[in-house]
């Protein structure tokens, strides 16, 4: 007999396959219908520490609402949510409307998620360069500043799962590079697990681990490399998705000379 | 003109005023703001609308009309609370049905109980002079359990209010927050009724801190600057409905709305003459 023994723990049974401890979350077959419209259909995932897990897919695809479904903020139809028990979540909404009624600083801003901790929240400002902001009004602050003061938000949680929802929203492009680039340090130092929706795969292939490519069902998924050659994914953003894509991964066939000249490369 | 000033002051009655309406204007403030920031002024109208059905069921059933009100007041936040977890018409329509069919049901209610001759200007605009022992015992304890739990539950509130999906991913209980601020604000109206009636509850509790925004940076600065015009407002509608002999719940609005216009149209008044 080699049935594997499952009883102990009914929330990994559901969320089948959870064995590891090193699964913070899984999804598992999960169905969400908003009046008779399949929003999402059969949706399963898992997200271990320090992977990053980036989302993307066309408006409209269910991205938002799958993370909703993730953070527990909205029930499925039918599948399971499991998360690691205990497990500290920090979350990035996709926007952050404060009534202009309210008078609110960055620094109180942040206060609201911890307020004992003062050496975090002022090394969370240095790590995010945005101790500047500390005593402006959040309404008054630039679109990119925003993302930055909301990530040092949840960071602030000491979480050990980051989600985001477009997180480089607002943000310019050279912006948007960095701020990946901060989310993968993040990851890495603080061995933290990520799931963030993105629209520009192009941006984020270098610090995600997994793609998953979402228009209401899971259309591919897997590293970055392979996902851009998938047919599903040509098919979804179209041909033009892959030319930016060539920029980023192309194989260098010709060299520069010291005088800039191109000097062709033999082809084997 | 002082000599008749401090006499006024010395009078039970008005001393009982001055400190109803203090300890009321110092919860408001904060309440109030939170009012503000949720645009939750109609939900108040309807609660304040609301209470004079409650008086007249009271006095119908012969019970603690003190008590009635504060029941009639809890029972209806409880039902607007759940009415607004599932919309099936905009929470405004449904507010503006309730607040004036409840107020027109209790004027009828009223008209009909005619065994008790009811004074209803009293209940409409207030009589903060008429306060008794009685009265001015339930607006401390009211306003004491109000301040309690408001200081609780203060960075809670804030953070619901700024944002109730991060505030829940951070572990916050949203809907019971929410039932709580809500039931703290239908106690705090409950026990105004009587400083400034039915029909002005919700302008205490709206316009100091809408006077207080321009001055302040953040929630905190905002919820006590409101408290301090407030009391200002309280002080000074008291002596101006003295001086000019008019209704004090009104004269305390007027003044209240006054120090509005000033910040809403000056709003560095008092940075100028430091």
């Amino acid at each position: 007999m080699s049935i594997p023994d499952n009883s102990k723990n009914t929330a990994s049974d559901s969320a089948n396959d959870v064995h590891a401890r090193s699964v913070l979350l899984a999804a598992k077959s999960i169905n969400k219908n908003f009046t008779e419209k399949r929003i999402l259909e059969n949706i399963s995932l898992t997200i271990e520490e320090g992977q990053i897990v980036t989302l993307i897919g066309p408006n409209g695809a269910g991205k938002t609402t799958l993370v909703r479904i993730a953070l527990g903020l909205l029930q499925p139809d039918s599948g399971a949510i499991y998360h690691r028990p205990n497990l500290r979540i920090g979350y990035m909404p996709q926007r952050v409307h404060v009534e202009p009624t309210l008078p609110l600083t960055v620094n109180r801003f942040l206060q609201l998620a911890n307020r004992q901790d003062k050496a975090l929240l002022s090394n969370t400002l240095k790590d995010l360069k945005i101790g500047h902001l500390e005593g402006q009004q959040l309404t008054a602050i630039s679109g990119g500043e925003l993302q930055r003061v909301l990530l040092a938000r949840a960071l602030l949680r000491k979480p050990e799962l980051l989600i985001l929802d477009e997180p480089a929203q607002g943000v310019d492009l050279a912006g948007q590079a960095e701020l990946y680039q901060l989310i993968s340090e993040i990851s890495d130092r603080h061995r933290c697990g990520v799931l963030m929706i993105s629209h520009d795969l192009h941006l984020v292939m270098s610090s995600t681990d997994e793609v998953i490519c979402l228009n209401h069902h899971i259309c591919c998924h897997g590293k970055p490399e392979h996902v851009t050659n998938d047919p599903a994914y040509l098919n979804l953003f179209g041909a033009n998705a892959s030319q930016n894509l060539a920029v980023y991964t192309h194989h260098h066939d010709h060299e520069h000379e010291i005088g800039g000249s191109v000097k062709e490369r033999n082809h084997d | 003109m002082i000599d008749s000033m401090i006499l006024f002051f010395s009078t039970n009655f008005v001393l009982y005023a001055l400190v109803a309406g203090i300890s009321l204007a110092l919860v408001a403030g904060p309440l109030g703001s939170f009012i503000v920031w949720r645009r939750m002024s109609y939900f108040g109208d309807t609660l304040a609308h609301s209470a004079l059905l409650g008086i007249a069921l009271g006095l119908l059933t012969d019970s603690n009309p003190q008590l009635s009100i504060i029941l009639s007041c809890l029972v209806f936040a409880f039902l607007l609370t759940l009415l607004d977890r599932r919309p099936s018409i905009s929470t405004d329509t449904l507010l503006g049905i309730l607040a004036h069919s409840s107020l027109a049901l209790g004027i009828v209610v009223l008209a009909l109980a005619d065994s008790v001759r009811v004074d209803l200007e009293a209940y409409l605009f207030g009589a903060l002079l008429t306060i008794g022992n009685a009265d001015l015992i339930w607006v401390l304890i009211v306003v004491s359990l109000v301040a309690i739990v408001l200081s609780v539950f203060w960075n809670d509130f804030v953070s619901i209010t700024v944002h109730a999906e991060i505030a829940e991913i951070e572990g916050a209980n949203v809907n019971r927050l929410n039932l709580i601020l809500v039931l703290l604000i239908a106690l705090t109206i409950a026990v105004s009724m009587k400083i400034v009636g039915v029909l002005l509850i919700t302008s205490l509790l709206i316009i100091p801190p809408a006077a207080a925004r321009s001055m302040a940076f953040t929630p905190e600065q905002m919820a006590v600057r409101a408290s301090i015009i407030g009391c200002i407002s309280v002080v000074l509608g008291l002596i101006s409905a003295f001086y000019f002999d008019v209704p004090v719940g009104p004269s305390i609005v007027v003044v209240a709305t006054l120090i509005f216009l000033v910040f809403y149209f000056y709003p560095n008044v008092l940075k100028n003459r430091n």
